[in-house]
């Protein structure tokens, strides 16, 4: 088993601000991925007994180090392979997790898959890609080679490749009944791998806001001695902190329910967290902090993204709400204390 | 800044159940208006069968009348008092800060003659700091305390804003020994005083809602022994500091208004995609601000200073509870605010208290400076 601290002094070294901005103008960190795949990140779940908690730290440092790969979609399509006995490819894997509607036909013994989706994570790198489908009403598991895609590269706001997918009929590397999980269950990771990357994401801006507002001399002193920015500050810490929580609850319980609602507490709290936290950075650095120069907006403008994708906070917090209102509030504190 | 707390053990989930039956059976019959009192709402008898099952003092040493509990159990009979709106506000205090306080500080007598009380629920405390010219600024503090000629103590001044000092039997109270204002946290100690004694006189203070539960206290020439310091002569600042982090450390800084939103819960028609979203949010803060509480518990347990963590913790937990009254508002128009149902009556209650909450325990403004302080180091 690797070691968190292993991995989130690897992502350090290697993910510097000269490789963000390459990859920000489209290069492939082809070193970068190279030292993952040696490392066998993104196979985690091939090993026997891994479990959702386990993959926690590695996401959380992949946000924190801004990471300009896919490897929290390579851990989600690992674990929905091992679910679904499918063995894990070589190369980049990566997920199609948002819309129902995909189908899956047999025929002569071959699958054969159609469907569209949106802004699939760096579909036209990788190599393969899961999605669940159905095949005669009851859902699989399918692994797919992207060369029988069709693809239309695309960007998110902070230059994440994001690809609009497209199979007709394209045959399978391998299909296998999905069992007892959700349907919406690669949506469900996705959320959870969002919130965690925007969590690990939070607190390096705390860390360099913090830094910054103790180094950033004005009237004589450094700005973090004056009140409007300490108290911002704290708000920030707070907001990090709080995010941190959630998100790492949310893993420990989906390591033991993949479909717990801790996963929509965390991709509410964690979005939320997003929006008030990136503010606060940038009032604090000041004009500098908007220059495409300096690393924040690395960092800011991915939380921007990452906040909307997999469900913002209204579609979860509707999740959440409906659940509770229908239960009542008799149902409220019990199952709170069980979560 | 907070430890992502453990799973609780499986031996609190008996300890659960137990409280949470104990209190649906004694709660039976009260209001939600009654309910949302929450760790405000006073009853002494129900604070000694508290005591008498065990559950004040719960870590303390037994032979100091505790139970040898760790922070975790003690956390989940708090949480679950709270989440029931018991009335705990007889032995709240004392099993929150002042028993912990003479625990650390106090002399062996005091502990002798105060905790086993405390744990049987039948003392109740309250906390003097504030005076009405030292608010925020605590280290400002201008009661002084004397050196009486027969080697007691003479106390003089004023506290105020002093919760349930008219129904108290103790105060723990900072005062100045030694110097001026101007020497700010030096020259402070701690008392521990017996509030039925001569020259100190309680006076209720009404707040907006019509209620009276804080108290201005003022002491002329009141003698105390020489036993009534606790910790010691000149210390009270930094005893005050370590009392604060357990002031602001537990699941009463978000659980305040748990009552509110449990009534607009039960309000909200389930097709009301608005209200679902809005409820789906603080349940999401709910969840979150649990865990990261527990992470404070956990903290305790491990015996680390939970200063800044709690800081955090409360200014977001009073924000929460802060936030639920204006949902409500947002939520429901006059057709449910206005009757007499359980919702209209609790929301005009909580509404009034509220500002309160960022106030009381350290305003949010100083808890956020001792929250960037903490981040800057």
């Amino acid at each position: 088993m690797l070691l968190a601290e292993s991995a989130a002094d690897l992502f350090d070294t290697e993910v510097t601000p000269e490789l963000l901005e390459a990859a920000d103008r489209g290069e492939w960190p082809e070193k970068l991925w190279r030292i993952l795949d040696e490392a066998d990140y993104p196979r985690l779940f091939a090993e026997p007994g891994v479990t959702w908690a386990d993959a926690y730290p590695l996401v959380e440092a992949a946000g924190n180090a801004l990471l300009p790969v896919p490897l929290p979609e390579a851990l989600a399509a690992s674990w929905l392979l091992s679910q679904a006995g499918i063995e894990q490819p070589g190369g980049i894997v990566t997920v199609i997790a948002q819309p129902p509607g995909w189908l899956a036909e047999n025929r002569n013994g071959a699958w054969y898959v159609s469907g569209t989706a949106s802004g699939v994570p760096w579909a036209h790198a990788a190599e393969h890609a899961v999605v669940i489908a159905r095949a005669s009403g009851e859902p699989v598991v399918a692994l797919l080679a992207t060369a029988e895609l069709r693809i239309e590269p695309g960007l998110n706001a902070a230059h994440e490749p994001r690809d609009d997918v497209t199979a007709t009929e394209a045959k399978a590397v391998a299909c296998a009944p999905l069992g007892g999980l959700s349907t919406g269950i690669l949506y469900e990771f996705g959320a959870l791998t969002r919130a965690t990357q925007m969590a690990g994401a939070l607190r390096r801006i705390l860390r360099i806001t913090a830094h910054y507002a103790g180094e950033r001399t004005q009237f004589g002193r450094p700005i973090g001695q004056f009140q409007a920015i300490s108290q911002q500050l704290a708000v920030l810490a707070e907001e990090s902190t709080a995010a941190t929580i959630a998100a790492a609850f949310a893993w420990a319980e989906a390591a033991e329910d993949p479909e717990t609602p801790a996963i929509a507490v965390a991709k509410v709290r964690t979005g939320q967290a997003a929006g008030t936290s990136a503010a606060i950075a940038h009032a604090v650095f000041g004009a500098i902090g908007i220059t495409a120069e300096h690393s924040l907006h690395f960092a800011t403008r991915r939380l921007w993204c990452w906040r909307a994708e997999y469900g913002p906070e209204r579609f979860w917090a509707h999740a959440l709400g409906a659940t509770i209102v229908r239960q009542g509030s008799a149902r409220l504190w019990p199952g709170v204390t069980v979560l | 800044m907070i430890p992502v707390p453990p799973k609780l053990p499986p031996e609190t989930e008996a300890l659960r159940a137990e409280v949470r039956a104990f209190c649906a059976a004694e709660l039976a019959g009260t209001t939600g208006l009654d309910r949302s009192d929450s760790w405000m709402g006073f009853d002494a008898a129900f604070s000694r069968k508290l005591g008498a099952r065990g559950w004040i003092g719960m870590t303390w040493p037994e032979r100091y009348g505790g139970h040898a509990r760790s922070a975790l159990e003690r956390y989940v009979v708090l949480e679950e008092l709270l989440a029931a709106g018991a009335p705990v506000a007889a032995h709240w205090i004392a099993d929150r800060q002042s028993g912990p306080l003479l625990l650390r500080y106090g002399t062996e007598e005091q502990r002798a003659s105060m905790l086993p009380q405390i744990a049987a629920g039948e003392l109740t405390f309250c906390i003097g700091m504030s005076e009405p010219e030292v608010g925020s600024d605590l280290s400002a503090v201008r009661s002084r305390s004397e050196r009486s000629p027969s080697g007691g103590w003479v106390l003089n001044g004023a506290k105020i804003w002093t919760t349930f000092a008219h129904r108290a039997h103790y105060m723990i109270g900072l005062f100045r020994t030694a110097g001026t204002p101007a020497d700010k946290q030096r020259g402070l100690s701690q008392f521990l005083i017996d509030l039925s004694l001569p020259g100190i006189e309680v006076r209720r203070i009404r707040d907006m809602s019509g209620r009276e539960h804080f108290n201005e206290v003022v002491f002329r020439d009141a003698q105390l022994a020489a036993g009534a310091l606790v910790g010691n002569e000149g210390e009270g600042w930094t005893q005050v500091i370590a009392e604060l982090a357990l002031e602001r450390s537990g699941p009463e800084r978000y659980l305040s208004s748990f009552e509110l939103l449990r009534a607009a819960i039960d309000a909200a028609v389930p097709d009301d995609a608005y209200a679902s979203i809005e409820l789906g949010r603080l349940y999401a803060e709910l969840v979150t601000l649990r865990q990261m509480s527990l992470g404070i518990a956990a903290m305790l347990e491990r015996g680390e200073d939970p200063a800044t963590a709690a800081a955090i913790v409360k200014d977001l937990g009073v924000t929460f509870e802060q936030r639920i009254p204006q949902v409500v508002q947002d939520l429901f128009g006059l057709e449910l605010l206005a009757g007499g149902s359980d919702l209209a009556r609790i929301q005009a209650r909580i509404l009034q208290i509220a500002p309160g909450f960022s106030l009381r325990g350290g305003t949010r403004e100083i808890l956020r400076s001792v929250i960037a302080r903490g981040v800057q180091k």
